[in-house]
C-alpha cells in the first residue's frame, strides 16, 4: 500500500495544485487527466479506489475519488459552468483566481463581473448500476473491493447484522408494495449464507426528505426491483465518445454537497424536471469524471483492462478451454434433462455476440428458442442456472399481464425532460430470458402489441426504437435473447431447438437443486470465465475453408434447392463460428464446419419431426 | 427589462417637449414610462457632464456576459451620456417636427424584452486606449473621434446609415421565398415591405440576414456579434426611414426589426460558450410550451402615507423596492400597486434538436427558448421551427443568505424570430426547408464521384451491400431514391405530375426483401417503415385525436403523410386489409390524402414513394401463375407501381456459389476491407440529398424522340397479337426513370442514355412480372387488367364451347351441374378445370343464357 493516498482522498487538492501551477495555461487540464490516468495504471491501484457499487454512500468521503460501474441511462443537456472564476476576499479585498472544474459549487465571494471568468462546458449523464447484474458478480466485486478500502472507515462485514440492515428489513414491506414485479433472486445459496442480502445504499424511500414524501422519487432503473445508487456523472472531456447504454467504469470525484439540494433557484423548470435533474445529493450523488473505462464485460473474474496480464490470462485459460467446455456441456445437459443437443445449442447461445453490423444486418446474433419446455417452474429454475453463469441477465415472464402493462421500450418524458427507462434498455451481452411458457390465452391490448413488436425488432435487428413521442429513435443493442416456449415461439428466432428430455425426474425442483449443489464454486467460476472469454476471442475464416463451405453449399443445393436457403447458410455460418470459439479455436477448420453442419442437421430433423407430430404448425 | 432604447430616448424627449406630447401624459399606466415621474424626481440631482464617470461602469462590464451589470448608482451618470448618444428614437429632427400622432416621436416604442437591456451600453472612443481596470477614460476631448458602443466596435451613426442604405437599395432578383410573393423583385425589396407595413399596419420588419451579408459583410458581422446593440440601431434606422416616407401612417408601436436566417445556423449540439450573447439560428422541434408568464417590466409603487408614486424598473430580474419615500421621507411606506405596474408577456418553450442532426447512439439535446410579447403562442408542441435569437447564459443569482453558489449557468435563447419549417410542407414547394448545407469540399467530392463514368453502378452496388446481387432491383431502388423531376401542370388542369417512383418487390419468403426495406428506411431522412400486417388505414393516413390537455382536436398524421418527400416502406403488402390498401390508390397517383372526419376536412400532401414488399399467397412463388395470381393484389393498385420486381431464388449452381462466397465474406471480412470496397453510406446519403435538392433535369430533344419511339415500339409489340402492351402510365414512368437516371449523373439534361437505361430497367421488370406463364410473352395487360390476353381469349372459347354443347343437347330446361361438367370435359380437347368450367358458366349467366342454382343449371 502506498504511503500517500492523497490522490484518492483529496483529488481536488491535486487538481487545484496543478491549476495553481499552471498560470492559467490551459494545458493544465490535460495534465490533470494524465496524472490520474497514470496513477490508475499502476498495478492494482484501481482496486484501492472505493466503489460506489459496493460501499454505501454514507461511508464514502465527500470529494474523494471513487469508481462506479454503470450504464449510461440518459444524457442530459450540456451545461455551462464557471471553469475559472475570481473570488474577492471580503476582508482583504484581494482577488484570487479559482478553478471551478470538477466542482458543483463555488467558493464564497464570487466576483460575477470579473473579466477573468472562463466559461466552460460539461455534460451530465444519468448513470445507473448495470441492469440485471447477477448477484454473484456483485458479490465478487464487493469482496475484492473489501480487501482494500483505505479511504473509508467502512469495513464490510458479511456476518454481522448492522443497524442499516435492520432498517432495510423494516423497509421491505413498503418496497414490495411499490414494485409489484420485484423478483428478488432467490438463488439457493452455495456457500455464503446470506449472499442474497446485498448491502447497498439504503432504499430511496428511507432517505427521502419529508418534503418529498408525497411524490416518490423514481430512480429510473431499467429493470423493476433493482437497487443501488444512481449517479449524475459530470463529463468534461470526450463527450462524443460516449453513447447511451454504454457500460463504463467511471473514476471521479464524489460530490455530495448538501448545498446542492438547497440551492434550488426559482426557475422555469417544472417540479418534475427539477426532481429528475436535481435530485437530492444524498440519494443521487454527483460524480465528476476524471477517467472512464469502457467495459467490454462486467465479469469480475476476468481482468477487465486489456493489459498484458489479460493476454497472459487468456492464453493460460485457452489450454483448459476444451476441458471446461466438456464439463460445462455435461452440466448443461443435466440441466436440460439429458438433452445433449439442446445443451450444445444453449452453450453456443451463451457465447454469442453481435460482433459487427453490415448496414442494417447485425452479424453474430444467435437467438435461441427452446421449445417443448416442461411447465411448472422449470423455466424459472433454468433461468436461475443461467443467471449463475452469466454476469448480466434478466428474465421477462411473458404473461399477458406483464406484456400489457410493462414498459419495455424507453420513452422520453418531456415534462420531466428525461428518458424514462424500459426493460429493454440493457447493457451489451445481457442475457434476456423470455419465458413464453407463462403466456396464456387472452387479448393483447395496444401496448401489448407494441411490446411484442419491440421484442420482435430486438430479435431480428438487434435494435430498440426508443419512443420520443414525436418520432422514434433507433438504438442498436447487443442482447442475447433466449426464448423458452411450449410450442414454437410466436417471436422470431434464429434457431429453434425442441427439447427432448431423456429423464423425467419425479421432482423437478429437487432434481435441479441437486445438480446445482453438486457443482463447486470453483467449477462454476470456471464456467463463468469460460463464457465471458470465449466471446471476446477473434475469429477468421481462411480462403481454403471458404472455398470448402461454398462447395458444400452448392452441393447441398444441388440435391434439393428447397432444403437449404440463404437463411440456412447464414445460420450455419454463425453456428460454425460459435462452435469454433467455444472450443477456443480462432479459425474455422473443415472439421468445425462439418460439425456445425452436423448438429444443424440433427436439430432440423428434430424440428421436422415435431412438425409432423403436431401437424398444426404453419 | 425595459426597452434599451425607450428609456433614455423617451426620457430625453419628455423632458424637452412634454407639452408637445400630450399623448404620453394621458397614456394608460401600462404605457407610461418612468421618465415622466422620475423627471421631477431624481433628475435635478443628476450631474450634467459625467463623461469621466464612464470608466467606472466600464470596469464592471468586462465580464464575458454583457447582460446588464452596471450597478444602479452609475445609472444616473449613464443616462446623461445617453442623451448625447444617437441611441435614441427621438432624433433631433423628429423631435422638432414631431406632431403627436405622426413621426417616430408619436408612435410609442414597444419594449423589446427579447433583446435585453443595453441601458448600460455607453459609447467609448475607439482610439483612446482600451479600457482597463484602472479606468481608462473616454474623455470629452474624444468626442470628435469615432464613438463606438462600449465593448463593441459598433458606431451607431455608421451602422444606422448602412442599414438605411441596405433597406433602400437591396434588391434580390432571384428571391424565391414565399414571403416575398407578390413583390416586385427588381425593386428594393425592403422598401416594398415597409410599404406593406404602412398598409397592413403590422409593425414588424423581417430581415433576412443572408441579404445583409451579401450587401455588407461588415454590418452582418456586427449584427451577429452584437445583436443587442445593433438591432435597436436597426429599429431606429427603420423607423426614421418609415416615418419620413409615410408620415401619416399610424402604427400600434414602432417598427421592430426581426432578423432571421443568421448564417451562423447551427444545430443545438454545436452551441458552445463562444456563442453566448450572439445571434444564432438553430432548428429544432418544439416539445413543450409553458403557460403565458406575465413578467414585470416596471413596478409601480405608491407611498401609503403621502400617495406619492414612483416606478422602478426591473434590474436583472429583480425589483429594488425603494426603502424611503422621496416625497415625505417615510421609511418603508411604499407599496406595490400591481394594476399599475407594467408587464410583458413571456413564454417558455422547450425545443429539442431534430433527429436528423444527431449522432447515432446519443439522446437529443433540448434548449430553453423564451418568447416575448407577440411571439408568445406562435408555436405548438410538435412544430419544427427555425429559431433566430440571442443565446444567453445567466449565472446563478447571488443569494445573500448563502456564501457559495452553484457554478452552473442557466442558458436559454431569447427568440427574435420564429420560422416554421413544416408549415411550408403543407403548401407545396419546400426546397429550402431541406436546408442541408453542404460544405464546399463535400460538394467537390460528390461532383467528382458524379463525373465518374460508372457512377450508376457504383451507387447501386453501394446500396445494401449485405444483400447479394439483385443488381436490377438495387438499380430500381436507386432511381426511386433520386426520383423524377417535379412538374406542375395545374394550369392545364392536370395538376401535379407524380415525380415519385413506386416499386413493388415480390417473391419467395426469405429473399431479404425486408432487409432491403430496412436499409432504404435507414438511408432516407424521411422514411417510414410499416408492416402491412400491423397497420390500419388510419395508421397510414391520418387520424383525429383529442388532446388530453387542451381538449382540442388534433390531426395526427400517419406513415404516408410523415414520409412526404421521402419513402414509405411497406412490408407484407399482401397482408394488408383491403380497406387499408384502398387508401393507397389516391396516394400513389394523386399524391394527396383526403381526410374528412370529426369535423376536419382537408387534403394533405403525401408525395411519397412507396416501396412495398409482398409474399406470394401460396408461400412459394408459383412460376405457372401470373404475378396477379401469385400475390392476389388488385390490378388497379399494381398498375400504379412503376417497377415490379420478382425476387426469386434462382436455383442455379453458379448463383449459389457466388451467394455462398458473398455470405462467407460477409461473416469474416474485416471492417476496413468492407469500407474500401463500398461507398460509405454517408456519402451515398449526401449524394442523394444533393441531387434531390439541386438537380432538376429536363428532357432534351433527342431524349424526347427516344421516349416517343420507345413508347410506339412497346405499343407495336402487342398490336400484332391483338394485345395492348403499353399504356400512357408506362410512358410516364419511363420519363420518371429517365429523369432519375439523369439525376444520378448530376446532369441537367435527360439524354438518350438515360432513356436507354430507363427502357432497359422497365423491360427487365416487365419481363419478370408481366410474362404470361402460358405463352411466355410479356403481356402488360396482366398488370393493368389482371388477366393476360390469352387467358381472356381462352375463357371466351370455353364459354362458347359450353354454349354450343348445351344447344346441341336440344330442349332440356335443366341439367345436372356435374354431368354438364363431365360432358364438357369429354368433349373438349384441352383439359378443362373446374375453375374454367365455372367461369364459363358465369360468363353465360352474364349473357342471360342460363342460371345456376345449387347443383342444377337452368336455361332461360
Amino acid at each position: 500500500m502506498p504511503s500517500s493516498h492523497d490522490w484518492i482522498n483529496k483529488p481536488l487538492g491535486v487538481v487545484e495544485a496543478m491549476f495553481a501551477q499552471s498560470n492559467s495555461n490551459p494545458e493544465w487540464e490535460a495534465k490533470v487527466l494524465e496524472y490520474f490516468k497514470g496513477q490508475l495504471k499502476e498495478k492494482e491501484s484501481h482496486s484501492w479506489v472505493p466503489s460506489l457499487n459496493d460501499v454505501p454512500l454514507h461511508y464514502l468521503k465527500p470529494n474523494s475519488l471513487v469508481k462506479f460501474r454503470c450504464l449510461v441511462q440518459d444524457m442530459f443537456d450540456p451545461e455551462f459552468y464557471m471553469g475559472v472564476y475570481e473570488t474577492v476576499d471580503p476582508s482583504t479585498k484581494a482577488n484570487v483566481l479559482r478553478c471551478g472544474k470538477y466542482k458543483d459549487v463555488t467558493e464564497c465571494g464570487v466576483d460575477l463581473n470579473s473579466r477573468n471568468t472562463v466559461t466552460a462546458e460539461r455534460q451530465t449523464f444519468y448513470c445507473v448500476p448495470i441492469p440485471g447484474e447477477s448477484p454473484w458478480a456483485k458479490e465478487i466485486s464487493f469482496l475484492s473491493a473489501a480487501r482494500v478500502v483505505p479511504s473509508t472507515s467502512y469495513v464490510p462485514s458479511r456476518q454481522k447484522r448492522s443497524y442499516e440492515e435492520d432498517d432495510d428489513d423494516m423497509d421491505t414491506q413498503p418496497q414490495k408494495q411499490r414494485e409489484p414485479h420485484t423478483e428478488t433472486p432467490q438463488i439457493q445459496p452455495h456457500g455464503n449464507g446470506d449472499s442474497k442480502r446485498q448491502e447497498t445504499e439504503a432504499p430511496s424511500s428511507q432517505t427521502t426528505t419529508p418534503s418529498d414524501c408525497s411524490s416518490h422519487l423514481d430512480l429510473n432503473f431499467p429493470l423493476p426491483g433493482e437497487r443501488g445508487p444512481a449517479c449524475l456523472v459530470k463529463v468534461y472531456e470526450g463527450l462524443d465518445s460516449f453513447k447511451l447504454n454504454d457500460t463504463l467504469e467511471i473514476y471521479g470525484i464524489l460530490s455530495v454537497n448538501p448545498v446542492l439540494t438547497v440551492l434550488g433557484e426559482e426557475n422555469m423548470e417544472t417540479p418534475e424536471e427539477q426532481r429528475a435533474h436535481d435530485p437530492p445529493a444524498s440519494l443521487v450523488p454527483r460524480l465528476h469524471m476524471l477517467y472512464a473505462r469502457p467495459l467490454q464485460h462486467n465479469n469480475p473474474l476476468l481482468p477487465s483492462a486489456p493489459t498484458e496480464d489479460q493476454s497472459a490470462f487468456v492464453s493460460s485459460f485457452l489450454v483448459e478451454m476444451a476441458s471446461v467446455r466438456a464439463e460445462l456441456l455435461a452440466y448443461l445437459t443435466h440441466v436440460l434433462l439429458g438433452d445433449g443437443l439442446a445443451a450444445e445449442y444453449l452453450l453456443l447461445h451463451l457465447i454469442s455476440d453481435v460482433y459487427t453490423r453490415r448496414d442494417v444486418l447485425p452479424l453474430g446474433k444467435f437467438t435461441l428458442n427452446l421449445s417443448g419446455c416442461p411447465l411448472n417452474s422449470y423455466t424459472e429454475r433454468l433461468y436461475q442456472i443461467v443467471q449463475q453463469l452469466v454476469p448480466c441477465s434478466y428474465r421477462l415472464s411473458m404473461s399477458l399481464h406483464t406484456m400489457n402493462s410493462m414498459r419495455l421500450v424507453p420513452k422520453k418524458d418531456y415534462v420531466a425532460n428525461r428518458l424514462v427507462s424500459g426493460a429493454l434498455q440493457l447493457a451489451r451481452n445481457t442475457s434476456l430470458f423470455l419465458d413464453e411458457t407463462q403466456l396464456e390465452q387472452g387479448q393483447l391490448d395496444s401496448s401489448g402489441v407494441r411490446n411484442i413488436t419491440a421484442l420482435g425488432n430486438l430479435i431480428s435487428w438487434q435494435k430498440v426504437d426508443y419512443d420520443f413521442s414525436y418520432h422514434q429513435m433507433e438504438f442498436p443493442c447487443n442482447i442475447n435473447v433466449l426464448v423458452t416456449s411450449e410450442g414454437r415461439s410466436l417471436l422470431p428466432s434464429d434457431c429453434q431447438v425442441p427439447l427432448q428430455p431423456q429423464v423425467t425426474p419425479p421432482n423437478m425442483e429437487e432434481y435441479l437443486t441437486t445438480i446445482h449443489m453438486a457443482q463447486f464454486t470453483s467449477q462454476i467460476n470456471k464456467f463463468r470465465v469460460y463464457l465471458s472469454l470465449a466471446r471476446t476471442l477473434d475469429y477468421s475464416i481462411s480462403d481454403e475453408v471458404t472455398k470448402a463451405v461454398e462447395d458444400d453449399f452448392v452441393d447441398m443445393r444441388k440435391d434439393d434447392p428447397q432444403s437449404v436457403t440463404a437463411e440456412d447458410l447464414h445460420r450455419m455460418l454463425v453456428v460454425a463460428r460459435l462452435l469454433s470459439l467455444s472450443l477456443g479455436q480462432t479459425t474455422l477448420s473443415r472439421d468445425g464446419w462439418m460439425r456445425a453442419k452436423h448438429i444443424d442437421m440433427l436439430r432440423r430433423s428434430r424440428t421436422e419431426q415435431q412438425k409432423s407430430l403436431n401437424g398444426n404448425e404453419p | 427589462m425595459s426597452s434599451p432604447t425607450s428609456t433614455p430616448g423617451r426620457r430625453k424627449r419628455n423632458r424637452d417637449d412634454i407639452p408637445a406630447t400630450p399623448k404620453s401624459t394621458v397614456s394608460p399606466p401600462s404605457q407610461r414610462r418612468r421618465g415622466q415621474d422620475s423627471s421631477n424626481g431624481d433628475l435635478p440631482a443628476m450631474p450634467t457632464s459625467p463623461a469621466t464617470d464612464i470608466a467606472s461602469p466600464a470596469v464592471h462590464d468586462t465580464s464575458l456576459f454583457s447582460s446588464p451589470k452596471a450597478p444602479s448608482h452609475h445609472l444616473n451618470a449613464l443616462r446623461e451620456v445617453d442623451m448625447s448618444s444617437p441611441l435614441m428614437y427621438g432624433t433631433p429632427s423628429s423631435r422638432v417636427e414631431g406632431t403627436p400622432r405622426s413621426g417616430v416621436g408619436g408612435t410609442p416604442a414597444r419594449q423589446r424584452p427579447d433583446l435585453g437591456s443595453i441601458r448600460k451600453a455607453p459609447q467609448v472612443d475607439l482610439h483612446s486606449e482600451p479600457p482597463s481596470a484602472d479606468g481608462a477614460v473616454a474623455s470629452e476631448q474624444a468626442l470628435g473621434q469615432k464613438l463606438v458602443i462600449w465593448g463593441t466596435d459598433v458606431n451607431v451613426g455608421t451602422c444606422k446609415e448602412k442599414f438605411q442604405r441596405f433597406l433602400q437599395r437591396f434588391i434580390d432578383p432571384t428571391s424565391n421565398e414565399d414571403e416575398n410573393a407578390g413583390l416586385d423583385l427588381n425593386e428594393p425589396l425592403y422598401m416594398q415591405k415597409l410599404e406593406e407595413i404602412s398598409v397592413v399596419g403590422e409593425p414588424v420588419l423581417n430581415v433576412n440576414c443572408s441579404h445583409v451579408q451579401s450587401f455588407d459583410a461588415d454590418l452582418y458581422r456586427q449584427l451577429i456579434s452584437y445583436p443587442q446593440e445593433v438591432i435597436p440601431t436597426f429599429d431606429m434606422a427603420v423607423n426614421e426611414l418609415f416615418f419620413e416616407r409615410f408620415p401619416d401612417s399610424i402604427l400600434e408601436h414602432q417598427i421592430q426589426v426581426r432578423p432571421y436566417n443568421a448564417l451562423k445556423t447551427r444545430n443545438m449540439r454545436s452551441l458552445n460558450p463562444e456563442d453566448i450573447d450572439q445571434m444564432i439560428t438553430i432548428s429544432g422541434m418544439v416539445i413543450r410550451t409553458s403557460q403565458l408568464i406575465p413578467e414585470m417590466q416596471e413596478a409601480f409603487f405608491q407611498c401609503q402615507v403621502c400617495a406619492f408614486s414612483t416606478r422602478v424598473e426591473v434590474d436583472r430580474g429583480r425589483i429594488a423596492e425603494p426603502a424611503v419615500c422621496r416625497n415625505c421621507n417615510t421609511t418603508h411606506s411604499l407599496a406595490l400597486i400591481h394594476n399599475r405596474s407594467a408587464f410583458s408577456d413571456k413564454q417558455m418553450i422547450k425545443v429539442q434538436e431534430s433527429p436528423d442532426d444527431m449522432p447515432a447512439g446519443q439522446t437529443p439535446h433540448t434548449t430553453i427558448v423564451y418568447a416575448h410579447n407577440d411571439l408568445v403562442d406562435k408555436v405548438q408542441p410538435g412544430d419544427r421551427i427555425n429559431i433566430t435569437g440571442i443565446y444567453r447564459a445567466v449565472p446563478m443569482r447571488e443569494n445573500p443568505r448563502q456564501s457559495n453558489v452553484k457554478s452552473v449557468y442557466k442558458t436559454h435563447i431569447d427568440v427574435i424570430h420564429f420560422r416554421k419549417t413544416d408549415e411550408k410542407r403543407l403548401h407545396g414547394l419546400d426546397e429550402d426547408s431541406d436546408q442541408k448545407l453542404f460544405t464546399e469540399e463535400r460538394v467537390q467530392i460528390l461532383k467528382e464521384l458524379a463525373s465518374k463514368p460508372d457512377v450508376y453502378d457504383r451507387l447501386s452496388s453501394a446500396l445494401a451491400p449485405s444483400i447479394y446481387e439483385h443488381e436490377d432491383i438495387k438499380k430500381g431502388i436507386l432511381l426511386q431514391l433520386f426520383g423524377g423531376t417535379r412538374k406542375d401542370f395545374s394550369q392545364t388542369g392536370r395538376g401535379n405530375f407524380r415525380a415519385e417512383v413506386n416499386i413493388l418487390l415480390c417473391g419467395d419468403p426469405g429473399t431479404s426483401k425486408s432487409q432491403l426495406l430496412q436499409y432504404v428506411f435507414n438511408l432516407v431522412p424521411r422514411g417510414q417503415y410499416t408492416s402491412g400486417k400491423g397497420s390500419s388505414a388510419v395508421g397510414l393516413t391520418a387520424y383525429v385525436m383529442k388532446d388530453p390537455e387542451t381538449k382540442q382536436l388534433v390531426l395526427q398524421t400517419g406513415a404516408l403523410v410523415l414520409s412526404d418527400n421521402g419513402i414509405c416502406c411497406i412490408d407484407e403488402f399482401d397482408k394488408m386489409s383491403d380497406s387499408t390498401r384502398s387508401v393507397l390508390h389516391e396516394v400513389m397517383e394523386q399524391q394527396t390524402l383526403s381526410i374528412a372526419k370529426a369535423g376536419i376536412i382537408c387534403q394533405l400532401n403525401a408525395r411519397t414513394s412507396v416501396l412495398a414488399a409482398a409474399n406470394p399467397v401460396e408461400s412459394q412463388w408459383n412460376p405457372k401463375k401470373t404475378t396477379i395470381e401469385n400475390i392476389q393484389l388488385p390490378h388497379t393498385l399494381l398498375s400504379r407501381f412503376d417497377l415490379i420486381f420478382l425476387m426469386l431464388d434462382p436455383q442455379d449452381e453458379a448463383y449459389d456459389r457466388r451467394l455462398a462466397h458473398h455470405l462467407v465474406a460477409l461473416y469474416y471480412q474485416s471492417e476496413e476491407q468492407i469500407e474500401e470496397e463500398f461507398l460509405d453510406m454517408a456519402v451515398l446519403k449526401d449524394y442523394i440529398a444533393y441531387a434531390r435538392t439541386y438537380i432538376n433535369p429536363r428532357l432534351n430533344e433527342e431524349a424526347s424522340q427516344a421516349l416517343i419511339e420507345a413508347y410506339v415500339d412497346m405499343r407495336k409489340i402487342g398490336s400484332g397479337r391483338g394485345m395492348v402492351s403499353a399504356y400512357p402510365r408506362q410512358l410516364e414512368s419511363l420519363i420518371r426513370l429517365a429523369e432519375a437516371h439523369a439525376k444520378v449523373r448530376f446532369s441537367d439534361k435527360v439524354e438518350t442514355i438515360d432513356v436507354e437505361e430507363a427502357k432497359r430497367l422497365q423491360r427487365e421488370a416487365l419481363k419478370q412480372s408481366a410474362t404470361d406463364p402460358r405463352t411466355g410473352f410479356v403481356d402488360i395487360s396482366i398488370l393493368t387488367t389482371g388477366m393476360s390476353a390469352t387467358a381472356r381469349k381462352r375463357k371466351e372459347e370455353v364459354a362458347q364451347a359450353l354454349k354450343k354443347m348445351i344447344q346441341s343437347k336440344g330442349k332440356t330446361p335443366a341439367m345436372k351441374y356435374q354431368q354438364l361438367f363431365d360432358d364438357l370435359r369429354g368433349q373438349s380437347e384441352a383439359a378443362i378445370t373446374k375453375d374454367m368450367f365455372e367461369e364459363a358458366l358465369r360468363a353465360l349467366a352474364d349473357e342471360d343464357y342460363l342460371t345456376v342454382t345449387g347443383k342444377t343449371v337452368r336455361l332461360l
